[in-house]
């Protein structure tokens, strides 16, 4: 399964947490992550219909200070970061030069000198890289991966789970807003954010807090079901949400336009790395773009998978599988501009075989909002 | 789960039950416990022949796709059609109700090389 021994895989401070709730490991991206507990399905469910508390430790964390934070931050990331209002995150890219992702992170603003940017586990030593390369204001960036864990607890019970452990008043906290403040007597940053297409809350802590903090938090959401979920369930409920997954619909060779994620560029602001060449990408056009599909024919769509229209070669499946929630086998592709809209007539070559599909609306799944 | 003494078993996680001049071929409880949630089964027709150590289906959890490979060269006679609706059947029993096609044996002899249930429990100690 993995390349590299288990012994050199880096681990969470969670390790052994997940290896007592006897967790099936993974080689995710260099670190030793849990895919599953007691089954991907179970653990889908559980956060559609109550709760699900994830380790997501391996993401990388970055700091940049300075008189000049937001100036710097908003020329890295394609997201207006001058516009944050402290408190306030956004989703947001860091590009190269020629437009394509070096990654997709999150944008948290601590205060107007202070930035923190959550970032792809995989990508962390890259972006860290990249951002010091491109610095052109009084500012400094810090590599702060190895001071913080971070917890994601999910579904439409988090709030009650994670409201038992804080006095901070988390219906206060609006979607994309965070706060600082402690859970179970620890100091943690508390985040309304996540990758489910659910409700819910990401929490950061140190290191050294992690083990202490699920465990409260698995205490805490007993009443509601709670479950320990792994990258298994993240994968497909972000799948459902249409989130994008760098590696996946994101690569160095996909801009923002293409990958539907138009929104977390803003053009009207100030210069940015990755600027020139969306502009000339907005003038010439784009030749493809991201969209929604579902399986009509037997088969489930994977990763890589060619895309056929009228007996043509016409693109790639970026994500594919069975979606838990809608029982239904549903996947993201890229196709040029003209098809890339719902209700279009495809075929997956699905191991040789081409079976039909059609292009859908996205999100798969969109959460009634309470 | 024990893996049964009148079955055989293959290095890549499939058993074999003879009965006279026919088998039921499966994948083994060690090989769905190592899948995961299994989502789909694709199988051959009855009719089509399968050879060994060929892969004749796959079997799809949620997270990927698993070829699956024949234990012994024969003719489908019978294919499992509960899996179609039920491919969770593979998970809950997969040495009885979860098997996957109904084989004639043109070779029984093929069936010396393959494991005893004492032999592949060793087998996945190891691995």
């Amino acid at each position: 399964m993995s390349a590299a021994p288990a012994s050199t895989l880096k681990r969470t401070p969670l390790f052994d947490t997940h290896i007592g709730l006897k967790a099936k490991m993974v080689d995710f991206g260099g670190w030793n992550m849990p895919i599953q507990y007691s089954g991907i399905l179970q653990e889908h469910h559980a956060v559609r219909a109550a709760v699900g508390l994830f380790d997501v430790s391996h993401m990388g964390e970055i700091e940049i200070r300075g008189p000049e934070a937001a100036r710097q931050v908003d020329y890295l990331s394609t997201n207006n970061a001058a516009k944050l209002k402290t408190g306030q995150a956004h989703y947001s890219a860091l590009l190269y030069e020629h437009g394509g992702f070096i990654d997709d992170i999150l944008v948290h603003k601590i205060s107007d000198t202070h930035f923190f940017l959550c970032v792809n586990a995989s990508n962390q030593e890259k972006d860290f890289e990249h951002i010091r390369a491109s610095s052109r204001f009084d500012a400094q960036a810090e590599f702060a991966s190895d001071r913080f864990a971070q917890l994601a607890i999910q579904g439409p019970k988090a709030l009650p789970t994670l409201q038992k452990l804080t006095q901070t008043y988390l219906s206060g906290i609006r979607y994309y807003w965070f706060t600082d403040d402690f859970v179970d007597g620890l100091p943690a940053r508390i985040a309304h954010t996540g990758y489910t297409g659910e409700d819910g809350f990401e929490v950061y802590v140190s290191p050294d807090s992690a083990p202490r903090v699920w465990d409260a938090l698995m205490s805490a959401g007993e009443e509601f079901g709670i479950r320990p979920c792994g990258l298994g369930a993240r994968n497909t409920l972000r799948l459902e949400a249409k989130m994008a997954l760098y590696g996946h619909e994101l690569t160095a060779s996909i801009n923002p336009f293409e990958a539907d994620l138009a929104w977390i560029v803003k053009m009207d602001k100030s210069e940015f790395v990755g600027r020139r060449a969306l502009e000339s990408a907005l003038q010439s056009g784009i030749a493809r773009k991201l969209v929604g599909f579902e399986m009509i024919g037997r088969g489930i769509a994977r990763d890589g998978y060619e895309v056929w229209i009228e007996g043509q070669p016409a693109g790639w499946v970026t994500s594919g599988g069975p979606s838990p929630t809608l029982n239904k086998n549903i996947g993201l592709c890229y196709l040029p501009v003209a098809k890339a809209v719902p209700g279009v007539p495809i075929q997956i070559l699905v191991r040789d075989t081409p079976v039909d599909g059609i292009t859908v609306a996205t999100p798969f799944y969109k959460r009634a909002k309470g | 789960m024990s893996y049964p003494e009148t079955y055989k078993f293959t290095r890549e996680h499939e058993w074999v039950h003879p009965h006279g001049a026919e088998a039921k071929i499966g994948i083994t409880d060690h090989a769905q416990h190592e899948l995961g949630d299994i989502v789909f089964v694709n199988l051959p027709k009855v009719g089509n022949s399968v050879k060994r150590a060929e892969t004749f289906g796959s079997v799809e959890s949620v997270k990927a796709v698993s070829d699956v490979y024949s234990p012994v060269t024969g003719e489908v006679t019978g294919v499992n059609d509960l899996l179609a609706q039920k491919p969770e059947t593979l998970n809950e029993d997969p040495h009885g109700e979860g098997w996957l096609i109904k084989v004639t044996l043109t070779s029984p002899e093929e069936l010396q090389a393959l494991m005893s249930s004492a032999e592949y429990e060793e087998y996945i100690k190891a691995e």
